[in-house]
């Protein structure tokens, strides 16, 4: 669906280079959520940007849909813009016009509708984004999250293949964010369209993400399904994500662990294997002790996971080992 | 009246105030006609904007900052043969209304432009996803969001358009300012100055509550 090629994007300040983004391959598919995590001045913006051009790439080749994008000329790439809608974490409604002016102004400018298919067209978006009881308000009548499914509902409105969402939950509340998930996550899946987001949390891509990539420093350093790059982080940067978003402190644990006797492990269970009684099993086969150190069962995205560090002692501990290795779950020896 | 003000001739005052409402009328139509475009285009060729245009931004704004330096006084007398080609006469309140004009929209372009400046980013970086032309944009987005802002701006140069009235007395413009020269200064007869102060002052006092109510009443924030 989505498809970059070597795309780079260097910026002039005061006639120095400055590198937002080295040349990047990727490769979006239809329909699905895909997530791209860094700290503030990693890229990601750029990168979001590049997919409507917001920002010009500085060399390489963009395809979406099987349309050539970087190749469009100005009139083209105004058709195509149509059919990307975007979000921000500003909202950037409009604050002079209504809700209802602000959902009908793509559709106004695209040229599309008029009069009373106009006017059913809007009520439909704000019914869909819960909003039909707001259609007169300003803007500035409204709570963030109201906000920021105007904006959703402004996005939709010109029926777009691919949806951009640029932070659109880093200046809602914990509980607002939630919602503007979920309703992200519902459209996805009714519409078959495909979301792009952004983010600096990885409590966003684990709620709605199907794949993920990170970005440090420019380059996307890690990328996959949600569930393995968050369960087993392979690059610095993603293990402080995954670190941050679950509050571990490394350092903190390894002290707390030199206090405990006999091995440590920890299990990863995904999926049905989550449910599974497995730590009874192994503990009547092989006669080992274990006590849980840490652990957390959870979701991501619509899939179950568990992971639990145990420290086991007493009995056949190889033997137990070997049970949790030849079981459905990933583990790790960690002492 | 006549004990009070003994040198007022009212029907004077009448038709000087209608004088001074025309200029100023005449003058502020053409001036918001020539300023909002030169206003947009100054906003849309400055640095970082949509069209950015180092040199003619340059070029536009350096004639602005002259024509705003000049002093309206010399500007009235140098305008005075443009001012016979365009009206027919450097007279009058037709004769005045050229060089008001000339003074006024540079000033008023300059608010228009930092109006739209004031405008979020965000704002224009969301109808551009859109898809939207420049046109259209500035059309459905910029204008609108700026409105108060221009309302404002309306309202500013009306009433630098009032105390620039004044002065048009000098090359026989008309209108209250005039009559406060001539009557109030020249022949000293206060009561007349008194008068045309007071009406000066009633008409900015009312220039400015409606452009306020304006203001308030475009803003949506």
């Amino acid at each position: 669906m989505i498809n970059f090629q070597q795309v780079h994007k260097a910026y002039h300040v005061n006639g120095q280079a400055i590198t937002a983004l080295q040349p990047t391959d990727l490769n979006i598919a239809r329909g699905e959520v895909f997530g791209i995590i860094g700290h503030s001045g990693a890229g990601k913006s750029t990168l979001l940007r590049l997919i409507n051009r917001l920002e010009e790439p500085s060399g390489g080749r963009i395809d979406i849909d099987g349309e050539e994008v970087t190749a469009l000329d100005a009139n083209g790439l105004r058709g195509f813009r149509q059919q990307v809608g975007m979000i921000f974490q500003h909202f950037n409604l409009l604050s002079s016009k209504t809700v209802a002016d602000n959902v009908a102004l793509p559709l106004k400018l695209a040229g599309k509708l008029s009069g009373a298919d106009l006017d059913k067209r809007v009520a439909q978006l704000l019914a869909r984004v819960g909003l039909s009881d707001h259609a007169k308000k300003y803007p500035a009548q409204l709570s963030g999250g109201q906000k920021q499914r105007v904006g959703i509902a402004r996005a939709l409105a010109t029926e777009p293949k691919i949806l951009l969402c640029d932070e659109a939950t880093s200046a809602l509340d914990p509980q607002t964010t939630a919602s503007v998930l979920q309703l992200l996550a519902e459209i996805n899946r009714e519409l078959n369209l495909t979301i792009v987001l952004i983010t600096h949390e990885m409590d966003v891509i684990r709620r709605v993400c199907d794949r993920v990539a990170v970005m440090d420093a420019g380059v996307i350093v890690e990328q996959g399904p949600v569930a393995d790059v968050f369960l087993h982080p392979q690059h610095s940067t993603t293990k402080r994500f995954v670190q941050e978003s679950e509050h571990v402190d490394e350092q903190e644990q390894h002290d707390d662990f030199a206090h405990v006797a006999g091995r440590i492990l920890r299990l990863t269970f995904q999926g049905e294997s989550t449910y599974a009684p497995l730590l009874g099993t192994v503990a009547r086969q092989t006669g080992v002790d274990y006590s849980i150190l840490a652990g957390r069962i959870d979701r991501i995205k619509d899939t179950p996971y568990g992971q639990l560090t145990l420290a086991l002692t007493g009995g056949d501990l190889e033997a137990a080992i070997a049970c949790f290795a030849a079981a459905d779950v990933h583990l790790e020896v960690l002492r | 009246m006549e004990s009070l003000f003994p040198n007022v001739d009212w029907v004077e005052i009448w038709q000087a105030s209608l004088d001074t409402l025309s200029m100023l009328g005449g003058s502020l139509l053409f001036t918001v006609l020539l300023g909002l475009p030169l206003g947009v285009l100054l906003f849309l060729t400055s640095p970082r904007q949509m069209f950015e245009q180092k040199a003619f931004y340059g070029l536009l704004s350096l004639l602005v900052n002259v024509l705003r330096s000049v002093p309206f006084v010399i500007l009235l007398i140098v305008m005075i043969p443009a001012t016979v080609l365009i009206t027919g006469t450097s007279l009058g309140v037709a004769g005045a209304i050229p060089p008001l004009v000339v003074g006024a929209t540079p000033f008023f372009a300059r608010l228009v432009e930092t109006a739209l400046r004031e405008v979020d980013k965000g704002i224009i970086e969301a109808t551009q996803a859109m898809g939207a032309t420049t046109r259209q944009i500035v059309v459905n987005a910029l204008l609108p969001e700026a409105l108060p802002g221009i309302f404002a701006a309306i309202t500013v140069t009306a009433i630098t358009l009032v105390s620039y009235t004044a002065m048009s007395g000098l090359i026989g413009g008309g209108g209250l300012g005039d009559l406060a020269v001539r009557y109030g200064y020249q022949r000293y007869q206060p009561d007349v100055m008194m008068v045309t102060v007071v009406l000066l002052l009633v008409l900015v006092q009312i220039l400015q509550s409606v452009g306020d109510k304006l203001v308030v009443h475009f803003s949506r924030k």
